[in-house]
């Protein structure tokens, strides 16, 4: 569905990608751990066009995006949604006119049609009473359920979440998880998903991949992945602050 | 020597650097022209920054109007008493507003209202990922941002500064006539005799240029903020200086041209 191919990515003197070599499977959550500012949001926006890179191929179904102008990346970028770090609701509009954007700007549907859809994606992510408040008046974890909301608003084929659960408390993790794992189903959804939560790994993902220095040094299914001898795997996985993921 | 070569290596450095820039805010304002003629055209986006950027200005335009032409009243008439030509201080302050004073200091609280609301608004957009998610959706935020802001400000502009020339001349008729004691019909015929027609619209015409610098520079600041909070103050900081350093260079190549 989604392939990376040898991708080298660098801002400025920093080479934060150093070969990549990826295979995102159709119909499975794949979830791509890694340090914080190891690269892992960069591989996440490759995915999506949001960022070219300087050598190597992104493969979405077959297509390399990776060369595409903006008319034809943006054909690609309807079949996905994505969740942001931060949800990044535009802040100028009400959480229905957020959740309707997508559909205002792509669809010829009438504003009643489109406020059923914006209703009933409310309602399916647990937000049934929030279309007329403003982004700035919602919790952390609303807004990342609002965001997921208008990523699903135009039934998309593949959906990207960049870290959904930072910043929460674990019973909205354990909520924006169950959310995950219940849309991928319900829509038989092809996701990647940012973490460094281990709990949330592991309950989400069917498959893992590790990022680290730059390159993929592991990929496996949950139970692969847990029995894995890699020692920086196993550091992580740990938390160990002794390991080869030198910290301090 | 090595402390010369540093010093040029810097200026150097800094020239290259607002080359570059100046070379992105000209293929933004490109890449907007050419959202502006495809459609469909967002007007209600359109109509939502002519407000913010016209309607809330005019306050601010009208004070600021208003107090100029009062003291250019006050000043020209102790010069004019001089040589006893107290009658030119109307044409004078008609002329000062509708050529220059009207649309520079509107365009310049414009630019401090509005144009570091651009830059400051478009800036947190950038920095918390809301441009990422424009385009995620498919959605270019080209013609959703900047094309709106630029073509309410150059539409705006040239209307705040009829309000700002008209109360020019009706504080310089305040404290010309009834405070000054200038006679009344000298004052109002001096104005219609030595203001021209093509005064007014250069002035209009100097206005929309000078929206269309504020605009593009607020935008493009905001539009290329990096590093949070802290990036966003120093977008809007520098949108505000570029845009009302470029006004006032502008406005004397544009004076040179058009009288």
């Amino acid at each position: 569905m989604i392939e990376l191919v040898d991708i080298h990515k660098s801002f400025g003197k920093q080479h934060v990608l150093d070969g990549v070599n990826l295979t995102v499977e159709q119909g499975k959550t794949t979830v791509i751990i890694g340090r914080s500012g190891g690269g892992k949001s960069v591989v996440l926006k490759h995915m999506i066009g949001l960022l070219k890179p300087d050598s190597g191929k992104v493969l979405v179904e077959g297509t390399d995006i990776a060369r595409m102008g903006d008319r034809e990346l943006n054909e690609v970028r309807k079949k996905f949604g994505m969740l942001f770090q931060e949800a990044a609701l535009f802040d100028s509009m009400n959480v229905a006119e957020n959740v309707a954007f997508p559909l205002r700007e792509h669809t010829r549907k009438k504003d009643r049609e489109i406020m059923e859809i914006v209703r009933e994606n409310l309602h399916s992510v647990g937000l049934p009473d929030v279309e007329s408040k403003m982004p700035s008046e919602l919790s952390g974890g609303m807004r990342k359920r609002v965001g997921l909301a208008r990523a699903l608003a135009m039934r998309p084929r593949i959906i990207l979440f960049d870290e959904p659960t930072t910043g929460l408390d674990p019973v909205m993790t354990e909520a924006i998880n169950e959310l995950i794992i219940r849309t991928q189903k319900d829509f038989n959804l092809t996701c990647v998903v940012i973490s460094h939560d281990i709990q949330s790994i592991f309950t989400v993902g069917h498959r893992i991949a590790m990022l680290y220095d730059g390159k993929i040094i592991e990929y496996g299914t949950p139970d692969e992945i847990r029995a894995s001898r890699n020692p920086v795997l196993v550091q992580f996985l740990s938390g160990n602050l002794e390991g080869p993921i030198s910290v301090l | 020597m090595n402390r010369i070569a540093q010093v040029i290596d810097q200026f150097g450095r800094s020239v290259l650097r607002g080359v570059e820039e100046m070379g992105s805010m000209l293929l933004l304002l490109i890449s907007a022209i050419g959202w502006m003629v495809r459609p469909p055209l967002k007007l209600r986006l359109i109509f939502k920054q002519m407000e913010f950027v016209g309607v809330k200005s005019i306050f601010v335009v009208l004070l600021t109007g208003t107090f100029t032409g009062m003291v250019m009243a006050l000043q020209g008439y102790y010069g004019f008493r001089m040589f006893s030509a107290e009658s030119l201080v109307g044409s004078t302050v008609a002329l000062g507003m509708t050529r220059e004073l009207g649309p520079v200091l509107t365009s310049l609280m414009v630019t401090a209202r509005a144009g570091s609301a651009m830059a400051a608004e478009l800036g947190t957009m950038r920095v918390t990922e809301q441009i990422d998610a424009l385009y995620v959706m498919a959605a270019n935020p080209v013609k959703h941002l900047i094309v709106p802001r630029i073509v309410a400000t150059v539409l705006m502009l040239p209307l705040l500064t009829v309000v700002s020339d008209f109360m020019g001349i009706i504080g310089g008729y305040f404290v010309g006539v009834p405070l000054l004691g200038i006679n009344e019909g000298a004052f109002v015929k001096n104005i219609t005799k030595y203001v021209d027609l093509s005064d007014i619209y250069n002035g209009l015409t100097k206005a929309a240029v000078f929206g269309l610098i504020l605009a593009l520079v607020g935008c493009y600041k905001g539009f290329n903020t990096k590093g949070g909070a802290e990036g966003v103050g120093r977008a809007t900081t520098e949108a505000v200086v570029l845009a009302s350093i470029s006004i006032l260079i502008s406005d004397y190549f544009l004076t040179a041209i058009m009288f």
